[in-house]
């Protein structure tokens, strides 16, 4: 069966050991997870979780199965893939920036509407928020002066107009 | 008042009802141990080896339908358990396992006999704690009952370091778990119920209910039986679900699976309707999993809902507690009859019965004939508790199971051992009932150290060996897949008599098929537990059988009445 990009949100309890417990459901069933965002949620005690998965559809139905109902601090996983969603991620990238090319990287970082947040005499820290393939398109742009150092945060998502844990 | 945390974990295990509890002292349960002088309404049984511990909880829980409790030390105690544990977890066994943990100052810094058996269980069990406050123990303790026995039964362990055994707080035993992301589904639903109830009524000539253990666990023994009588359907059960349904009504027609009957096979593989209730379609049941049930709709009920859909396509599922989907499934349901698909069921079972008569006529004795004798003595009123292998097929093809949880044995995982440990916990959790341990040469080896534990504690197991002097399973399939290549399959054994003997334990051999009625009637005449040698057959095998990853339909039967096919075209 084809396999494609599956994005989770689950709502668990804030305990030690519940990611653990649902990495591992993944880990069994050999899944590549390509992303985990977590956080805090609306509730106290309550954490929100952005899993992208790779599978086909009837494996990923079978692992958000198991993991609402064997996993004990798990309330609730939905596979929003096919909703109408909005997706974030937020990206810092180190580049290396001499005097003669940061007019170039300012310009670039100003049409993405990024942000510059940390100058020194050899770097540009470069702050991004968006889809991923925003994301990808500024790397593109900004490989050829050097990225030194990357961090990415994961895909974070919510649904639009209807409350995710309602469906 | 404040008690220390060894207190308040013996008062909330009473407070969970426990009167038992399997375990095997050491260094950090010291203080624990200790403290059970004090609670005199708990007995401790001192098993031999922690894997007893669990496999005795186990059965226990299986007979008794009670959570079964174990506990062993940190370190080797622990890992000790964990076979034991992941038994209980693919067997959706009740249980909770108690382990001891080193010192808090002493966590994660790889002190003496510490193991991460959270970690370690976090995959075989079905919710694990680390109590790190004597404050907690309480809530820990109601959790773990809790989630043991509700919903989808099975195995929770609770962690406590040494110093929370000895640190005070005040004891309160909660009145509600805190559980918010648990919440099983247990009443089904309405519309899916009405469904199945119309594809019963309406939609099949050739209707068969498949039973597993979720029928017991659930306590749904009459309604099952109200259901298959009413709509007047034939019932198969799988291994575990063995005496969900009396095997003495004529509807019923034995087991599925690799093992199971021929007619039984024939007739998933022909029937239009398939009623699973409380089963999960395990490989060994299904076989081929696109090739099952190739002609039926299937109708799956499972508290689960994992379960449904995960091997075998499902047309309607219905999640939820058996009986408590079976009680309005069955006022939906009409009377009906279905003679014509009841009497092709009777024509296999007359093709191909399970007693042939090259077994009754044996000159040798043969395990099939040792089994079936421990029946007729025991009229049947008896809980078998097999090993794993030949003899754990035998026990389930030749012994006739009209109780729910009257033949225990280890299904998912297959643990070799598990048979004397967990008769053991069957006896302590109904000593009035007759307990017999049917065990293979090999797995009886694998923990014959209990046989101390049954001497010390009184614990009246009979004990019946069926030696074939090798591994016989697997020396069968090395026979029909490996061309006879025995490779490490013959064993040599002590003198089971004398070993019983040095035990204290009495015990006979019996190597002709005229001394079994006498030797079985000697056991149940003998107080106390009791050993009988068999030595059978050495090259005998399990039939009918299907051949690893075939379809239920190419069921092989004895070659000695010519090996049968069925297919599609040629029904026999
Ligand atoms: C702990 C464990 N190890 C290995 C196996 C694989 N195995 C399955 S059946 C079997 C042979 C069992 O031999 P025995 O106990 O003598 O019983 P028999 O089949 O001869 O009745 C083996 C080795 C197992 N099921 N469990």
């Amino acid at each position: 069966m084809v396999s494609t990009k599956h994005t989770l949100v689950a709502l668990v309890e804030d305990k030690p050991g519940v990611l653990n417990r649902m990495v591992s459901l993944f880990r069994r069933r050999n899944f590549n997870i390509e992303s985990i965002a977590v956080g805090s949620s609306e509730m106290s005690n309550f954490s929100r979780i952005t899993f992208v998965v790779d599978g086909s559809p009837t494996m990923v139905e079978q692992v958000r199965k198991q993991l609402m109902g064997k996993v004990v601090e798990v309330v609730k996983v939905t596979d929003i893939t096919d909703k109408n969603i909005v997706i974030r991620e937020l990206a810092l990238i180190k580049i290396k920036a001499p005097s003669s090319a940061r007019s170039e990287i300012i310009q670039i970082v100003d049409i993405f509407h990024a942000e510059i947040v940390d100058v020194t005499q050899e770097y540009l820290t470069i702050e991004i928020t968006g889809p991923e393939d925003k994301i990808e398109s500024l790397l593109d742009l900004l490989k050829p002066f050097g990225i030194k150092e990357l961090a990415r945060t994961g895909r974070i998502a919510m649904t639009c107009g209807t409350l995710v844990d309602e469906e | 008042m404040k008690l220390t945390g060894a207190q308040i974990l013996c008062e909330s295990l009473l407070k969970e009802g426990v009167d038992v509890l399997f375990g095997y002292p050491g260094g950090v349960v010291l203080p624990l141990f200790d403290t059970f002088p004090q609670y005199p309404a708990l007995r401790h049984i001192l098993v031999r080896h922690e894997q007893g511990a669990a496999h005795a909880a186990d059965g226990y829980a299986r007979a008794t339908g009670k959570v079964g409790v174990c506990l062993a030390t940190s370190g080797p105690g622990a890992t000790n358990l964990v076979t034991g544990i992941a038994n209980a977890h693919l067997d959706s066994v009740p249980m909770v396992a108690i382990t001891g943990q080193v010192a808090r100052s002493f966590i994660g810094k790889d002190a003496f006999q510490e193991v991460d058996i959270t970690g370690i269980t976090l995959p075989i069990t079905k919710h694990n704690f680390l109590v790190m406050e004597a404050g907690q123990i309480a809530q820990a303790v109601k959790e773990a009952f809790y989630l043991a026995r509700s919903g989808r039964p099975g195995p929770v362990l609770i962690d406590i370091p040494k110093d929370v055994f000895i640190e005070q707080a005040e004891f309160n035993y909660p009145a509600k778990v805190n559980l918010p992301g648990y919440n099983p589904t247990v009443q089904g639903h309405p519309a899916q119920i009405k469904k199945a109830a119309e594809m019963i009524n309406n939609a099949c000539q050739k209707p068969l209910i498949i039973a597993g253990r979720g029928v017991a666990i659930s306590g749904a023994f009459n309604e099952l039986k109200q259901l298959a009588e009413t709509a007047h359907i034939p019932v198969i059960t799988t291994l575990l679900g063995i005496g969900c349904f009396p095997e003495s009504h004529t509807l019923s027609y034995g087991m599925l699976g690799m093992h199971g009957t021929a007619y039984a096979n024939w007739a998933v593989s022909d029937a239009d309707l398939v009623i699973a209730i409380g089963m999960r379609m395990d490989d060994r049941a299904t076989s081929k999993f696109n090739e099952f049930a190739p002609a039926a709709r299937i109708i799956h009920i499972d508290i689960d809902p994992a379960e449904i859909g995960k091997n075998v396509r499902v047309d309607v599922p219905i999640v939820g507690d058996i009986k408590k989907v079976l009680i309005p499934l069955i006022k939906l349901v009409k009377s009906n009859q279905h003679v014509e698909w009841i009497a092709q069921l009777d024509a296999w079972r007359k093709k191909a019965p399970m007693v042939s008569s090259r077994i009754k006529n044996s000159k040798v004795l043969l395990p099939q004939y040792v089994v079936h004798k421990i029946y007729e003595i025991t009229r049947g009123n008896a809980i078998v508790v097999a090993g794993v292998g030949q003899n754990q097929m035998w026990a389930a093809q030749h012994f006739w199971y009209d109780q729910p949880n009257s033949f225990i044995t280890s299904g998912g995982l297959g643990t070799m051992g598990y048979e004397l440990p967990a008769s053991m916990g069957v006896k302590v959790g109904c000593p009035d009932e007759t307990v017999w341990c049917i065990a293979g040469d090999g797995g009886f080896q694998m923990t014959l150290h209990e046989l101390a534990t049954l001497v010390q504690d009184k614990i009246g197991v009979k004990i019946a060996i069926l030696n074939n002097g090798c591994l016989g399973m697997v020396r069968q399939w090395q026979e029909l897949f490996y061309q006879k290549n025995y490779v490490d399959t013959p064993l040599s054994c002590p003198d089971f008599v004398k070993l019983a003997d040095a035990y204290g334990i009495p015990a006979l051999r019996v190597s002709t098929s005229q001394q079994v009625v006498p030797a079985i009637k000697k056991a149940m005449a003998t107080d106390g537990p009791f050993l009988i040698e068999f030595v059978v057959a050495p090259e005998e095998n399990v039939y009918p059988m299907v051949p690893p990853g075939e379809a239920l339909s190419k069921v092989l039967l004895e070659p000695e009445k010519e090996v049968h096919v069925w297919s599609q075209q040629n029904t026999p």
